[in-house]
């Protein structure tokens, strides 16, 4: 882990310079023909639902295990990636509406699906926190159980595009994407993906402490 | 200094509040939807392909870069914190043994 904390600045200073390139590349990529150059939100906006999921996974799986081994560690790795699903969940659920009122002409069709259970699955996270913030004690358990299902939710989420009836772009889309199009999507990626490790890794040392501390106030009153 | 004590009245309230909270926002999300639909609507600028697409991509881009950079912010102000207060209890621990 202490290897891993002092990767965290050498990641945040990837991280920081692939993110000032990228507004360049996107630039540079081509326009797309149907929905023009608000289409070129799609380059943050993919990633950040890909660290959605990720960190819906991270969650699901530290959960999995906390319940199983009762293991602080999984614990602490389940509440960032909860935290980091929250966020980049948010960032969603900001950039997409903006893409979609220019291209859909309007900003949230609640009758799509995709949209619906991103949403659904984003408050799945955001009542883990509140329980993990205002549970008490004994409520990682149950939060863990919330993890779990939430994390149940992202295969729900990634296949509906396919499956129901939605005017959302089909998870094809970024298998076919032109060269032109494609590396600085892939670029974009990467920052996200750095951007991403250091945040968690970050996060779990603050769960950690935080776990000690407690532990240090209860040692210090007994 | 953080107080570690819970106050199960204050943080029951507080849960109701939220709880409270969550279910208006709901709620009024499922009237805006059940919401009659106009027939016709009059054509306006915005409503139509003249929407422009520029402030829409920067403020996407905006919003992505400002939320990572005030998540970034937080999330050392509170490591900073929690380890202070973590050595001065721990230097607090080691004194009285």
């Amino acid at each position: 882990m202490r290897v891993a904390n002092r990767l965290v600045p050498v990641l945040l200073v990837i991280a920081a310079l692939m993110y000032a390139r990228a507004p360049f590349m996107v630039d540079a990529a081509p326009i797309e023909s149907t929905m023009g150059l608000v289409q070129k939100i799609f380059y943050f906006h993919v990633p950040s639902a890909m660290m959605t999921f990720l960190a819906a996974f991270v969650c699901g799986i530290g959960s999995a295990v906390y319940l199983w081994r009762r293991s602080k560690t999984a614990d602490a790795v389940a509440v960032a990636g909860a935290e980091l699903a929250v966020v980049f969940g948010l960032i969603v659920m900001v950039t997409g509406p903006l893409w979609a009122r220019k291209a859909w002409g309007v900003w949230w069709p609640w009758g799509d699906v995709r949209l619906t259970m991103t949403l659904v699955m984003w408050m799945v996270f955001v009542a883990y926190l509140l329980l993990r913030r205002f549970g008490g004690p004994g409520s990682e358990i149950l939060a863990s159980a919330v993890g779990v299902f939430g994390t149940a939710l992202v295969p729900f989420v990634y296949v509906s595009v396919n499956y129901w009836r939605t005017i959302h772009p089909s998870t094809d889309v970024v298998s076919t994407l032109p060269p032109e199009m494609a590396w600085p999507f892939r670029w974009a990626i990467v920052a996200f993906l750095a951007l991403f490790t250091a945040l968690l890794t970050a996060r779990i040392r603050l769960e950690t402490n935080r776990v000690a501390l407690e532990e240090a106030y209860v040692a210090l009153e007994d | 200094m953080l107080h570690w004590k819970i106050d199960v009245r204050v943080w029951s309230r507080r849960v109701v509040a939220w709880g409270i909270a969550m279910a208006a926002v709901g709620a009024s999300a499922l009237l805006a939807a059940q919401a009659p639909q106009q027939p016709f609507e009059k054509f306006t600028a915005e409503s139509g392909e003249s929407l422009p697409a520029e402030p829409l991509v920067i403020g996407a881009y905006a919003f992505v870069w400002v939320a990572l950079v005030v998540y970034v912010f937080m999330l050392w102000r509170r490591i900073g914190r929690v380890e202070q207060e973590l050595a001065d209890v721990t230097a607090r621990l080691a004194k009285r043994q």
